[in-house]
């Protein structure tokens, strides 16, 4: 006999658990069943073919050049974005003349959709007439093709992001910095301790949780967000700008490739888990929880 | 006083560095605005004493269906808030109140969501939903965040700081499950409602890449789709028109956020600290 408590509790949990499993725990295990098999072509089930589809993907160079990318436009994506959104949160932490309009600059990119912000960057790498071009005319530069060009288009992306982002991450050193006491930094002060000594010595460690948080959540955004990629670049030109999540989007859904889709897919789900285990297991035990 | 002079110089030399970052994050958004409010012989020359128009938007508006994609995504935002509500507030209150065997299990399940987001099980949703032959509508749209990780864990930090007293006395007046959920957690609980809702409203208004795969038609597709197809395919290069129409769908969330500014800021933190 079930207790009627367990009972409730089951039927209170099983809409949301039912879609949970559904959409997030089912899917991600039929990917790896997937990811064993070939694609499936017309009514004739699809044949087992072990491991073969990871030992593709490995002579697959824009699979490589997709982790190449990504690799560069997180480890670009992540610091400079956790850099400035500290100093824009340490700046309207302060006293600042114009505090509310200077938080509200920083953070109104996080507010639009990346789909519009996309569009309002592409028109400043316009060749000619773009903001970009107009800047390095004045200094005497020359039209530069930004998004057209190999070497530019994956910086490119970049900037894009660290814009979106940096103004999302600085709330959270923000509402961090709220809550710092006070009376140390008064004891710092009559110390005579600089500013600067303050800031390392005390302020950063005691951020450090703030900091470990915002950087799970930028890690994951640098393999889930491509919308941007989608709209300006297309992964192009000859894949410079190709991340993995857009490179699954191609094979899934313009090539129909289902299998080396899912198999890309376990790719990206076990990077996403060694963020996760890295996040708990190991910095999680380092960093001084107050 | 020497030490004096050289703290204010360094305040003031923060100040300017603080205000130039500030303009340097609002230049694009000042030039999208100006372009959107120009004649196009305008869009890239500031000449201050340029004629203001609204016929970029007005074209952009009547160009294509924006006021059914607005509806659509209205109408998206508001089915993903409802579920999410009613289905997060009941598995909260179940792992915050109520003990049952594998409640750690099954909470320790729930959270592995926040780390693998339906956003990346792209080609698997999709097939489960022409499975269900739900492809290319809103519902589709909907499905895959409508039990959230996110909202359960958020509720039920809530519901476990609401003191257990306050329980106990709605219990003794004889109150059932679902009326000391409805009477004693809901209404404590409802900055984090507030808090939850605006992330949640506003990551679903700006979401792009679920819905620009699961819909093909002016009759699903929300703003920021709709947005796409607009600006690749019937537009081509007419930047002022591309970014009329870019600044309005995203209007109706900025005008809010400017309106809410604080409540904005203060639910992002609060959704944030865990």
């Amino acid at each position: 006999m079930l207790r009627r408590e367990t009972v409730h509790a089951y039927l209170l949990l099983l809409p949301a658990l039912i879609l949970l499993v559904a959409f997030t725990h089912w899917p991600a295990i039929e990917t790896l069943i997937d990811s064993l098999y070939a694609t499936p072509h017309g009514s004739r089930p699809a044949p087992f073919v072990g491991i073969a589809n990871y030992t593709d993907l490995l002579d697959d160079p824009v699979f490589r050049q997709a982790l190449r990318n990504n690799a560069i436009y997180a480890a670009a994506t992540i610091p400079a974005s956790i850099v400035l959104a500290l100093v824009m949160a340490l700046a309207v932490n302060t006293a600042l003349p114009g505090r509310a309009m200077l938080r509200m600059a920083y953070f109104l990119p996080t507010m639009l959709p990346m789909i519009a912000v996309a569009n309002i960057w592409m028109f400043f790498y316009t060749p000619d007439y773009g903001m970009f071009d107009r800047i390095l005319a004045w200094f005497g530069g020359g039209r530069h093709n930004w998004l057209g060009d190999s070497a530019t288009a994956l910086p490119a992306m970049i900037a894009v992001a660290v814009w979106k982002e940096a103004g999302f991450f600085m709330i959270f050193y923000l509402a961090a910095l709220q809550t710092m006491p006070t009376d140390l930094r008064e004891a710092a002060a009559l110390e005579g301790s600089s500013r600067w000594n303050y800031f390392r010595r005390v302020t950063l460690p005691l951020l450090m949780p703030t900091t470990l948080f915002v950087m799970v959540n930028a890690v994951i955004n640098a393999f889930r967000v491509i919308d941007h990629i989608v709209v300006m670049t297309r992964g192009g030109p000859d894949n410079a700008t190709t991340l993995l999540l857009y490179y699954i989007y191609e094979t899934g859904f313009r090539f129909w490739d289902t299998a080396t889709a899912a198999t890309l897919t376990v790719v990206l789900l076990a990077i996403l888990a060694l963020t996760a285990w890295l996040q708990f297991g190991v910095l999680g035990r380092r960093v001084h929880y107050r | 006083m020497m030490v004096a002079e050289q703290r204010r110089l360094g305040v003031t030399l923060e100040t300017v560095g603080a205000w130039m970052l500030g303009i340097l994050w609002l230049l694009p958004l000042l030039y999208a605005v100006w372009t959107a409010f120009h004649p196009a012989a305008y869009a890239t020359s500031f000449d201050p004493l340029a004629p203001l128009t609204l016929n970029n938007l007005i074209t952009a508006w009547q160009a294509a269906p924006f006021t059914r994609y607005l509806l659509n995504t209205v109408m998206l935002v508001t089915l993903i808030l409802a579920a999410q509500f009613v289905l997060c507030t009941l598995a909260a209150f179940a792992f915050a109140r109520l003990v049952f065997p594998g409640r750690d299990l099954l909470f320790a399940v729930v959270l592995l969501q926040l780390m693998v987001m339906p956003d990346v099980l792209l080609v698997e949703n999709y097939r489960t939903l022409a499975q269900l032959h739900l492809v290319d509508t809103i519902l589709a749209i909907a499905l895959p965040y409508l039990g959230s990780a996110f909202g359960v864990f958020l509720l039920r930090q809530t519901f476990l700081t609401i003191p257990q007293p306050l329980d106990d006395a709605a219990r003794l007046e004889g109150c059932g499950l679902f009326a000391r959920l409805w009477r004693v957690y809901v209404p404590l609980a409802k900055p984090t409602y507030i808090a939850y809702g605006l992330v949640s409203v506003s990551y679903h208004w700006n979401n792009f890449l679920w819905p620009l795969i699961i819909t093909n038609s002016v009759t699903t597709r929300p703003l920021t789709v709709g947005l796409s197809v607009f600006a690749t395919s019937d537009q081509g290069i007419d930047w002022s028109i591309v970014t009329a129409a870019t600044l309005m769908t995203s209007a109706p969330l900025l005008v809010a956020f400017l309106l809410f500014q604080r409540q904005f800021v203060q639910s992002f933190m609060r959704a944030g600290i865990r």
